[in-house]
């Protein structure tokens, strides 16, 4: 069940939010964090909750000019500001120009002795003089919770925190403050008590070896929000979160089409080949010709002069090169042009969130028209199926977005059933192609057929597909007298005997049987 | 005083004069009953114990907020010793005479079987 979008007025009464600027994060609580009030970011160590909160600030100062005070608790400023340059974002130039106030609120527990009755005045008093030295709308209390390791007067602390937080609030700033996972509870110190507007849980586990992050929104008030845990990965852009197929449907679809590189398979859809910004499954076992006919996508894009991207999760690039040379393909050519990039790597290198985020910087960095996934199969051995198919939902809204066509290609298991492709994508695919060997009369033969392209008529025939040193071909299929397919050799002998007439009649077999071009 | 003499040996440019001399800092905001007990309580203990050789500086965050940065302060009233070294901070209002003399080092921690 989807969850009922609010009508506009309602919308307009709802809190008001402050834009993280996190990608991702802003769709999934619908806009950002609550304004005005303390959100609680918690997790396990190294989930990546600094990252966040400073991604918030600096994003908070640089677009949306709010200004911000990031209060450490656990790291002096020259590690956090030397953490951060190293990441790629450097927040001293924000400090120089006052739009950022770095305070590190040192807390010795050697060093301190308790000696009757106390309050965390200065700490407010730190703050607000931090908050007003530069005008600040955000505060971050990164990690808040080590106040406990120095002071042990727990029942006190806990009575000034919720002070505290009731104080932020009067400041009327947007805060986030950060919590280590405890073990009973999201935080050690419980201080989900405390703030209860919106609560974020970030987590950072290993699945079979490979680290993958995870971010969800338990709690926010006021507010719908999307609840499913959501993939993030940090890299030089900083924190991404990536909400399972957030963007909806509701990009522009383009009607304009494109050349599959073969004119016998464009003849299969409708004549005209491909649909501009739609994606493409070529399903198939091994050997069946699922990257010859991603490299003849390519070709095609290449020689119309439009620019492709070309993910290689199985070979390395001067092998594609190589080996698509032996069908006739030279690719080599559009790589020196500089309109072919190929991007080769192991699945295994990073998680799924890591090769969706280099997947996404290289598309950002390109802008390719045409993008090649060779093959989305292998991205398996990183993540569950669950998680696979959030990634590519995920790239292909993306992608559709940007308009780019993408071909993705999947290596099925069981030859006979190419249905079967194990990821489920299909459903995020509007033409699939499907590739199958089939033994007969001791040899093996190639078909290729349209399970399904949306938008289009396409043909219902299996086609042979032969890989020859001159190229690709799609041949018709033939039929005895007694309506039986013939292949390879038997096309032959088959072909021999009707080629006198085929001339008789001046018609080439393949546009007879491709039919709907006319 | 064995402790005492140690630290002395690891810091050999100070001489005995600077090891005894306190130089205390007392942070607080404004005049609260708790900063005006903190006070009384460490006028009260300076009297007893350190009589002629220390010096004691009052701070109000209030005035002067950006202070409490330099000497790390959250909470209130703390006092700073900031000599003898090494730092230490009292938290609180020294309400707890006891705890007060051993974190400015004037009583063992435990005591000493003479």
């Amino acid at each position: 069940m989807k969850p009922r979008r609010a009508p506009r007025p309602e919308a307009a009464r709802a809190v008001p939010k402050a834009p993280t600027g996190i990608q991702g994060l802003d769709e999934i609580t619908g806009g950002g964090l609550p304004s005005g009030r303390p959100t609680l970011v918690c997790g396990g160590p190294g989930c990546g909750k600094t990252i966040l909160a400073m991604a918030f600030l600096m994003n908070g100062a640089r677009r949306y000019g709010e200004p911000g005070v990031f209060m450490s608790f656990e790291e002096s400023i020259e590690d956090l500001t030397q953490n951060f340059a190293s990441l790629g974002f450097d927040p001293r130039p924000l400090a120089t120009r006052k739009k950022l106030a770095l305070d590190y609120v040192r807390v010795e527990p050697n060093e301190i002795q308790e000696t009757g009755a106390y309050d965390l005045d200065a700490l407010f008093i730190r703050l607000e003089h931090a908050i007003d030295s530069i005008g600040a709308k955000r505060v971050v209390l990164d990690t808040i919770e080590t106040l406990f390791s120095g002071l042990s007067q727990t029942r006190l602390l806990r009575a000034e925190l919720r002070r505290l937080f009731n104080w932020l609030k009067s400041k009327g700033v947007t805060a986030i403050v950060t919590g280590e996972r405890g073990n009973s509870g999201m935080t050690r110190h419980g201080l989900e008590e405390y703030i209860s507007d919106c609560v974020i849980l970030m987590d950072h586990r290993v699945v079979e070896q490979n680290a993958t992050r995870r971010l969800r929104v338990v709690k926010y008030r006021g507010s719908t929000h999307g609840d499913n845990e959501s993939p993030f990965f940090i890299d030089q852009s900083g924190l991404s979160v990536l909400p399972i197929a957030s963007l909806g449907l509701q990009h522009r679809v383009p009607t304009g089409r494109l050349s599959s590189g073969l004119s016998g398979l464009d003849e299969m859809l409708g004549g005209k080949g491909y649909f501009r910004g739609s994606s493409i499954l070529v399903s198939g076992s091994a050997g069946t010709g699922k990257t010859s006919l991603a490299g003849y996508f390519v070709d095609a894009a290449c020689r119309r002069g439009e620019s492709a991207l070309y993910f290689a999760f199985e070979e390395s690039s001067a092998q594609i090169v190589r080996n698509l040379r032996s069908i006739g393909l030279d690719l080599g050519r559009w790589v020196r042009k500089g309109l072919l990039r190929i991007h080769a790597a192991r699945p295994t290198t990073s998680g799924l969130e890591g090769h969706l985020s280099s997947m996404h910087r290289l598309i950002d960095e390109s802008r390719p028209r045409v993008v090649v996934v060779d093959p989305i199969s292998n991205l398996i051995s990183v993540g569950t199926s669950i998680e696979v198919k959030a990634m590519l939902a995920r790239l292909i809204d993306f992608m559709k977005v940007g308009q780019m066509t993408a071909l993705f290609t999947s290596l099925t298991l069981d030859a006979g059933h190419p249905e079967g492709t194990d990821i489920g994508i299909s459903s995020f695919m509007d033409t699939w192609i499907a590739l199958r060997n089939i033994e007969v009369n001791g040899e093996r033969n190639r078909t290729l057929d349209v399970l399904k392209s949306r938008g289009m008529p396409h043909s219902n025939q299996l086609r042979e597909f032969v890989l020859t040193s001159r190229g690709l071909e799609l041949l018709d299929a033939v039929r005895d007298g007694r309506g039986r397919v013939l292949m390879g050799s038997r096309r032959g002998a088959h072909g021999a005997r009707t080629t006198a007439e085929k001339r008789k009649n001046g018609t080439r077999t393949r546009k007879a049987a491709g039919g709907r071009s006319r | 005083m064995s402790a005492k003499s140690g630290r002395r040996s690891l810091k050999p440019r100070q001489n005995r004069a600077d090891a005894d001399f306190y130089e205390l800092r007392l942070y607080v905001a404004g005049q609260t009953s708790r900063s005006l007990t903190a006070l009384a309580n460490l006028k009260k203990i300076c009297e007893e114990h350190l009589q002629g050789r220390y010096r004691l500086e009052v701070i109000d965050l209030l005035e002067h907020p950006q202070l409490a940065r330099g000497d790390q302060i959250l909470a209130l009233p703390t006092l700073v010793r900031k000599l003898p070294e090494p730092i230490r901070k009292l938290v609180g209002d020294l309400s707890d005479t006891e705890n007060a003399l051993v974190g400015l080092d004037l009583r063992p921690a435990r005591p000493v079987k003479a």
